[in-house]
């Protein structure tokens, strides 16, 4: 439905942006701009180029699944791959390439990129160059996985363009250090509205907003107060309102109440890391980053595990659940519900678990038996 | 003369024996608890005295809000005292009871144990939860420091201080050395605030160099969240930044089966130490007097302990593990249906029964 909107919104912008980001442009192998087609009926037959960042760390060897999955199945998405790992840190080319990538596509799979030496987070910078300001992890229980509790399913929607991740900071005099958290009206009407509309949208019954406003009564009383006003406008979902701290000590005691959250930057991250944890680690939860013109999926809890590097030891799953969600928003409904599901199957399987779940099965095992599951299912 | 070298004598033996404790009984059920807890002391005996005070916020002409001046000479005079529950108004009027105190008394660090107790069945109590929560406690978010720039948009200052973070960071080594802990580790979101985090690692660092017995590492923040709900068992001691420990306190309290089991203390200049229940007020619990007291009292044999009356303190812990452990007596908040008193009562009968 988004898609609609943004897609011939994005052939304009998309050519503003590569002519003033950057001179630099990546190679297009279906002609960028012309790729895009105002008729709804023949999207599903034209190859979608989707920009693929494999990341740091297992990176590379999660993204292969996919692309080895999706060979498989032939879905008609064809990657535009762009290493960041191969650039120095310094240029910024290949970053630049990246962004250009990403806007012209519109759409995105992207590995972790690592913590880097320059001054500020490369993913981060991610965000703020291509204000995907929400970011969704989908937490659910998998029967397959041994876990605390069961019967989860929550939505964690972060605010992902400020907050305490605004990146001002200075020395004032040695030995203190002031570092600015800032929440203005206008994003956190923005991610409230977007929480509402994707609670609407997945036919969920409930918001709550996540917030430390009885000590930050000025910035997050702000977000709490844009959260209750958007609230009004959508009776038919219910709101409420949770401090952070106690959120935290809910989840581990009983997670199943939670529906769709939003909050701030910071909280966004503690909340959907400890969410992940509850189903089974970084290793299985997808999430999606939403711009207003762009979608990047990538997995849920952002490690990149630079100590497993190169071993294909690592779990596929978060990043095959998210290119399973990127096949949905392309439209592609059917292909992204197969996966999630031949997911599922390969999950409850005794045999078939990656180091992380407690078993000894590989990357390139896990990734066969998902396509075993995928033949199955198509069979 | 000789009388009064005789009490001279005497006199470390008598003010040992006799401490005096100032007690804040709070909001909501904290009366109610704060009763349950000297009721528990007296049937062991517990060689103490309570000074009640009252508290409540006044706000000052320049905007400050304080606490009466009563409760403030108490803990100065007394150096110790225990505290229920308060309440705060969100979103507007005073700034928290809370923090006020907290600024009052110069606490600078707040420590949170977290262990499992037996009894209560949590889903993370098979792996047996056992970490210390030593978190900075006047400055980082919880600075106070925010303005509105222009309408539609507030800053919130965070400040981190060398000095506040040597502080807490020295305190977490002596609590793991005092207690027999092995290893500290400094949870940080340092790849994001470089700057202010990365000072309170600096100091943590600094301060680990001094102790090499301790196992020193660093975590991020939200692996740490992720990772203590996967297995809880492998964290001990960890040192934090206000913010984070407030989050990352009332989660490992959840582990445990929530707030009301998790004791906390706060340590402050000049030798002053706070315990209190943290907790809020159940204002629900009132009327039928269900609160459940564990957390208070937990936080009163931390203090006990604190003044070195160990024999009583675990004399009380035992009638209170029993007490958790055979689930007649326990109050709503963990599955039973008992009241306060009942709950109370039956603790104070083991005390009796075992002396």
């Amino acid at each position: 439905m988004l898609r609609s909107i943004v897609r011939p919104l994005k052939t304009i912008t998309g050519c503003k942006a590569a002519s003033t980001t950057s001179s630099i442009q990546p190679g297009t192998k279906y002609g960028g701009k012309t790729t895009v087609t105002l008729i709804p009926e023949l999207w599903k037959r034209k190859t979608e180029v989707c920009t693929l960042i494999p990341g740091d760390g297992v990176g590379p060897e999660i993204c292969e699944s996919v692309t080895t999955i999706f060979k498989e199945m032939a879905v008609p998405v064809e990657f535009e791959t762009i290493d960041l790992t191969k650039h120095t840190l310094k240029d910024e080319g290949a970053f630049n390439m990246a962004i250009t990538s990403l806007k012209r596509n519109g759409v995105g799979l992207k590995g972790v990129i690592n913590r880097s030496a320059d001054f500020r987070h490369h993913n981060v910078e991610f965000r703020g160059n291509l204000d995907t300001y929400a970011n969704v992890v989908r937490c659910m229980s998998f029967d397959g996985i041994k876990t605390h509790h069961t019967g989860i399913d929550l939505i964690a929607i972060r605010e992902n363009t400020e907050g305490e991740y605004s990146c001002l900071e200075h020395e004032s005099v040695p030995g203190v250090v002031e570092c600015f958290k800032v929440i203005t009206r206008e994003k956190s009407l923005r991610i409230a509205k977007f929480a509402f509309d994707y609670a609407l949208e997945h036919k969920r019954r409930k918001v709550t907003c996540i917030h430390k406003a009885n000590i930050m009564k000025l910035s997050d009383g702000l977000f709490k107060q844009c959260c209750k006003e958007v609230s009004e406008l959508y009776p038919t979902i219910d709101y409420d309102e949770q401090i952070v701290d106690n959120t935290c000590q809910q989840l581990v005691i009983n997670p199943q109440q939670f529906d769709v959250m939003v909050m701030p930057n910071l909280y966004g991250n503690l909340v959907s890391n400890l969410a992940a944890g509850l189903v089974g680690g970084a290793g299985v939860v997808p999430s999606k980053s939403y711009g207003s013109e762009i979608a990047v999926f990538e997995p849920g809890a952002r490690h990149t595990w630079m100590e497993m590097k190169g071993m294909y030891v690592a779990n596929p799953v978060a990043m095959v659940l998210s290119s399973a969600f990127m096949l949905k928003h392309l439209t592609l409904h059917d292909a992204g519900d197969k996966l999630i599901q031949a997911v599922k199957l390969v999950l409850n399987k005794e045999s078939c678990k990656t180091r992380d779940l407690g078993g000894n099965a590989t990357t390139r095992e896990m990734t066969r038996a998902i396509m075993e599951e995928l033949n199955h299912l198509y069979a | 003369m000789l009388l009064s070298r005789v009490s001279k004598l005497l006199s470390p033996v008598l003010s040992r024996s006799n401490h005096t404790i100032t007690l804040f009984p709070g909001d909501g059920i904290g009366p109610q608890i704060s009763e349950s807890v000297k009721e528990i002391f007296s049937a062991a005996e517990v060689p103490v005295e309570w000074e009640e005070h009252e508290v409540y916020p006044i706000l000052e002409k320049n905007g400050k809000t304080r606490i009466p001046q009563p409760a403030i000479d108490s803990i100065f005079k007394n150096k110790i005292g225990l505290k229920g529950p308060m309440r705060t108004a969100i979103g507007k009027g005073h700034v928290s009871l809370n923090l006020t105190i907290r600024r009052t008394f110069g606490l600078y660090a707040n420590v949170r144990p977290a262990k499992t107790v037996p009894g209560v069945s949590t889903p993370y109590s098979a792996e047996g939860v056992d970490c210390i929560i030593v978190r900075e406690n006047t400055e980082g978010e919880y600075s106070g420091i925010e303005h509105t720039v222009v309408p539609g948009v507030v800053q919130s200052v965070k400040l981190i201080t060398r000095e506040a973070s040597r502080n807490v960071a020295e305190y977490a080594f002596k609590y793991a050395v005092d207690n027999g802990r092995s290893n500290v580790v400094a949870l940080h979101k340092a790849n994001i605030m470089r700057m202010s985090d990365g000072l309170f690692l600096e100091e943590c660092r600094n301060v680990a160099e001094n102790y090499p017995q301790i196992k020193y590492r660093e975590m991020y923040l939200d692996s740490a969240c992720l990772k203590i709900v996967k297995d809880p068992s492998q964290f001990d001691v960890m040192v934090m930044p206000n913010l984070y420990g407030d989050i990352f306190s009332d989660l490992t309290a959840g582990l445990i089966g929530g707030l009301g089991l998790a004791p906390s203390g706060n340590m402050g200049k000049e030798g002053i130490a706070i315990y209190e229940a943290v907790h809020g007020t159940a204002d629900d619990l009132t009327a039928t007097n269900k609160g459940n007291p564990t957390a208070l009292l937990m936080s009163g044999l931390m203090m006990l302990r604190h003044l070195e009356l160990k024999s009583h303190a675990d004399k009380i812990e035992k009638a209170v593990l029993e007490t958790l452990k055979e689930r007649k007596f326990v109050t709503g908040d963990i599955g039973g249906t008992a009241t306060n008193p009942q709950y109370t009562a039956e603790i104070c009968r083991k005390i009796r029964a075992s002396s």
